[in-house]
């Protein structure tokens, strides 16, 4: 009849179909406040998205939900309460501010009073909501490539091989044994003998008794010497060879050169664009791979590496040469991130000036240096708002954009547009990544 | 006897609970529930939870299964952000009007506390449940479950035929109107067996086909209805569609134009389960009280008979002493009427009543003044008595004092509020009477009811708000619950507030 139950391990999340829907219902609300608060964000790791989740705090409106109920004004209603200390019949007490009398909390049902609504996100579902429509999950697999290099492991030992592999701890120990259970005379042994042989010879005249030792011990020798040519110092039984089989080998580990313009020409709203656009990549890539640095590379007329603070907020002047950056991206690569080590990604921000030819350059960089080793490169060039001709047009532009659309042209893994404002960083991003995923899709059928 | 209880060995020693231990307090408790309480229960079945568990089950009222809607999710996210950062603690327990009775126990009680719990819900809210009238008459313990499990499924196949978009937007729509889909002073009509069958043959093919789904919709046999009596007057209108109607919902289901069969047994649901949960509303106070004495009542005769220890005695009676706590009106924590405080209070003022009457009490209470039997007028009291009845005739003058109890009445008109009655002989009985109103849901909630809707017209619903003491609904609310009505109505919904004529 009673019974008692354990229920602790039960399934968890008994509520998690209520939770999605409750998403969905709040995204507009939830989206908001994940946008600013990216915003106020810095793009590392570890004070990006915190692990544990994001608290947003979002307005009720649109998750309301109305009931018919008295309204906490006007009317006539008795109220009983308890703790009277010395009211009399008849006392009076002024009216609480707003008129709202001891019955209003309780008439709005559900604390539906609150304008804001506190709760916490989990990393995962921030992520989901920040990359909105990217359908993540089915993206990454496609999207990233961990590069593969063949390496060798050792794979044991053999009796066969080549002389480069041949293992001479392995080898030396067997012959020892071996030397060692066959009691080969060793060289000591044998010089001894030689030396007393020759002692013997040297004198001029020789006793019978010592002529018969000299003959006993030119047996000997002949008999060691026999017994260290038939058992050899190394025989091809104690031969051991390394063998090592080919391996693929993958890379879980990612670097991201945030490369940027800071000249005179890139403003607080420009640099906010560029920010998002690291972050959103950065945040992306940090979801495929085990490991991700970030390297940021602010470039004039000369280009350094810096750290984020100074990226994004410090001031610099000059004339604009992006293609300094480049070389500093690919001088960096090479100290300090060996492409079959390392996937590499690329993101460039730039308001799209440069210097004289120096884009022509900058082509040449990208398609010889830095595209071959590099799994994907963006380049963004962030305009102004009124410029909604460059926006509509993608064949207009200064020379930078004309010759990274040559490079565009060859290379599947270079990805460039234009942005003016926060909105269209997403769906650019989108778009970095979607063409990318038909591509593979198309090779693949 | 006295010897035998004298001899008893501690149940348990230790904050530890394990199930062996709560199995061997379990029979201790029984046996004063049933033996010395003369409690009469369902059967328990006492699950052990964990927090998340009861963060679960906070947000779907409670209930052990429930249907899928955002609005849980919300309370859900709400409940865990005041948790997570300490500002709420969780309940010991929630306990379920079924049979068997369920009732969820928190893993990080101690064994204390567990046993107060089982004491509190397994058999005092058990036998309220199973004894009060309320319940008795309007809810069906034994078939929650499966109603519960049908409406779960039932709305999930709607998802996934209609899609979730659809489903949502009559679930808000019906949610919006949940306080007026209870019938509060009679029964529904009983369906005709063809409106039955059809019913259950909607409910067994709900995935099967379209074919059943035009068999019968309520909307056409309301129209055939209505074809017989075309040029019906408005009366024979108002008695063909048991007007007026208190219970929107039912109206809703039964009258709507435009609403499939699936929409209408989405809030048939709703309203069953509004139905359920609404004697809970009714006697929270009583509810709460008697849960509360019986506990009371069970540690203290454990620890009478040395069955629990000294320390598990007072964390008991401490975490007892938080319960019944009732702050003052002018104290920062006042936030009012305590259930658990007047209702054990008053649970303890009957037995003395009963056990050792005053002259006043005799005065007041000559049915029971007295009565050697207190067992039996509690009982007697908690099966067949609401909050607002029990409160009108058991509330004593004593506990009026000891509350001091004082009632202020804000009248609009007036500049301030002003001290109508306090706790002396006169005015014991008015603070009765306004503290009885106090949990009158009737007198609470809106009195909202369809008083017309010509089909063969404009097909305008009309509702009628009956306003009592000037008070009005709240403006914003109430645009938006018209907006959810519209939608299920289809035509256009008019609410009308209209002065009560006789003031109560």
């Amino acid at each position: 009849m009673h019974h008692f139950i354990d229920r602790r391990a039960n399934p968890k999340g008994k509520s998690l179909g209520n939770r999605q829907r409750f998403l969905r219902r709040a995204r507009e609300n939830i989206k908001e406040r994940v946008d600013q608060s990216v915003r106020g964000k810095s793009i590392q790791s570890g004070s990006g998205v915190p692990d544990e989740g994001e608290k947003v705090t979002i307005p009720t409106r649109g998750l309301k939900e109305p009931r018919f109920f008295h309204s906490s004004k006007g009317g006539m209603r008795r109220h009983v309460l308890p703790g009277n200390k010395d009211f009399v019949v008849g006392d009076t007490i002024k009216r609480p501010q707003g008129g709202a009398g001891q019955g209003g909390r309780q008439a709005s049902e559900d604390g539906d009073g609150e304008d804001e609504f506190s709760f916490t996100l989990t990393q995962e579902e921030y992520l989901e909501i920040l990359f909105e429509g990217l359908e993540l999950p089915d993206l990454v697999e496609k999207a990233t490539v961990e590069t593969e290099t063949i390496g060798t492991r050792r794979a044991g030992l053999t009796t066969a091989g080549t002389p480069n592999n041949l293992n001479l701890v392995r080898t030396m120990r067997n012959s020892l044994g071996r030397r060692i259970a066959l009691q080969r005379p060793t060289t000591k042994s044998q010089r001894e003998l030689e030396e007393q042989i020759a002692e013997l010879e040297a004198l001029d005249e020789r006793t019978p008794p010592q002529e018969e030792f000299l003959e006993a011990l030119r047996k000997r020798l002949e008999g060691i010497i026999r017994k260290r040519k038939v058992v050899g110092y190394i025989d091809p039984l104690d031969l051991r060879y390394d063998t090592f089989v080919p391996e693929k080998i993958r890379n879980s580990r990612a670097v991201v050169f945030c490369l940027m313009d800071v000249s005179g020409s890139m403003q607080e709203r420009e640099k906010d664009l560029a920010k998002r656009f690291f972050l959103l990549l950065h945040l992306f890539l940090e979801r495929c791979y085990e490991h991700t640095e970030l390297v940021f590379v602010r470039h004039t007329h000369h280009a350094q590496e810096v750290d984020e603070e100074t990226f994004f907020y410090a001031r610099e002047t000059g004339g604009t040469i992006v293609s300094t950056a480049l070389e500093k991206m690919k001088e960096i690569i090479e100290e300090r991130y060996p492409p079959d080590e390392w996937n590499i990604y690329g993101a460039q921000a730039s308001d799209g000036e440069n210097f004289g030819n120096d884009s022509v350059r900058c082509k040449n960089l990208l398609l010889n240096d830095l595209l071959p080793v590099s799994q994907f490169y963006a380049y963004v060039e962030i305009v102004d708002e009124a410029a909604e001709m460059l926006l509509n047009n993608p064949e207009a532009g200064e020379d930078l954009w004309q010759n990274y659309r040559e490079v565009k042209a060859q290379a599947k893994h270079f990805e460039m547009q234009r942005v003016s404002q926060p909105g269209h960083i997403y769906p650019i991003f989108r778009e970095f990544f979607l063409p990318k995923v038909k591509g593979i899709q198309h090779a693949g059928s | 006897m006295q010897a035998a209880e004298k001899a008893r060995e501690p149940l348990f020693d230790g904050p530890e609970w394990t199930f062996e231990l709560m199995e061997k307090a379990r029979d201790a408790i029984e046996e004063i529930a049933l033996e010395d309480l003369g409690l009469d229960v369902y059967p328990n079945q006492i699950e052990i939870i964990s927090a998340e568990q009861m963060l679960d089950a906070y947000s779907c009222v409670g209930l052990p299964l429930m249907y899928q809607h955002w609005s849980f999710g919300k309370h859900f996210a709400r409940d865990e952000a005041l948790y997570r950062t300490g500002r709420q603690g969780l309940a010991y327990e929630i306990v379920i009007n079924s049979n068997p009775c369920i009732s969820y126990n928190m893993e990080e009680n101690t064994m204390a506390m567990q046993t107060l719990v089982m004491a509190h819900a397994a058999f005092g809210h058990n036998h309220f449940f199973k004894n009060n009238y309320l319940f008795q008459q309007w809810t069906d313990a034994a078939g929650i479950h499966d109603y519960l499990a049908f409406a779960k499924n039932y709305i999930a196949a709607c998802e996934e035929r209609y899609g979730p978009m659809a489903v949502e937007e009559v679930l808000d729509a019906a949610h919006a109107m949940q306080s007026q889909g209870v019938f509060r002073y009679g029964r529904p009509p009983k369906p005709t067996n063809e409106e039955l069958v059809a019913m259950q043959k909607v409910r067994e093919g709900y995935e099967s086909g379209q074919s059943v789904l035009d068999i019968w919709t309520d909307s056409t046999l309301g129209r055939d209805k209505l074809e017989l009596v075309e040029d019906a007057d408005y009366s024979a209108r108002r008695k063909m569609m048991n007007l007026p109607q208190e219970n929107i919902l039912y109206f809703l289901e039964k009258h709507s134009p435009v609403l499939e069969p699936w929409q209408c047994e989405i809030l048939r649901i709703v309203r069953m389960l509004a139905q359920y949960l609404y004697p809970q509303k009714q006697t929270k106070v009583m509810n709460e009280g008697c849960a509360t004495f019986v506990h009371y009542y069970i540690i203290n005769k454990l620890h009478e008979q040395g069955q629990i220890t000294q320390g598990a005695y007072m964390e008991m009676l401490h975490s007892h002493t938080n319960v019944v706590m009732q702050p003052e009106y002018d104290d920062p924590r006042y936030s009012g009427i305590n259930p658990y405080a007047l209702g054990f209070a008053m649970m303890q003022d009957i037995r003395r009543i009963c056990q050792d009457p005053t002259d006043e009490d005799r005065e007041w209470f000559p049915d029971f003044a007295g009565n050697p039997d207190w067992r039996g007028v509690l009982r007697d009291a908690w099966a067949n008595y609401r909050d607002e009845s029990f409160i009108q005739q058991f509330l004593s003058p004593n506990l009026i004092r000891k509350f001091k109890l004082f009632t202020l009445t804000n009248d609009a008109e007036l500049p301030n509020l002003v001290v109508s009655q306090i706790h002396n002989r006169a005015g014991y009985k008015a603070i009765r009477r306004d503290l009885a109103k106090q949990y009158d849901l009737a007198y609470l909630e809106p009195d909202i009811q369809v008083t017309d809707a010509d089909l063969r017209g404009d097909r305008e619903l009309k509702l009628t708000h009956t306003v009592r003491d000037g008070i009005h609904l709240d403006e914003d609310d109430q645009e938006e619950v018209l907006k959810h009505l519209r939608r299920l109505w289809g035509y256009d919904v008019r609410l009308d507030a209209v002065e009560a004529t006789t003031e109560s």
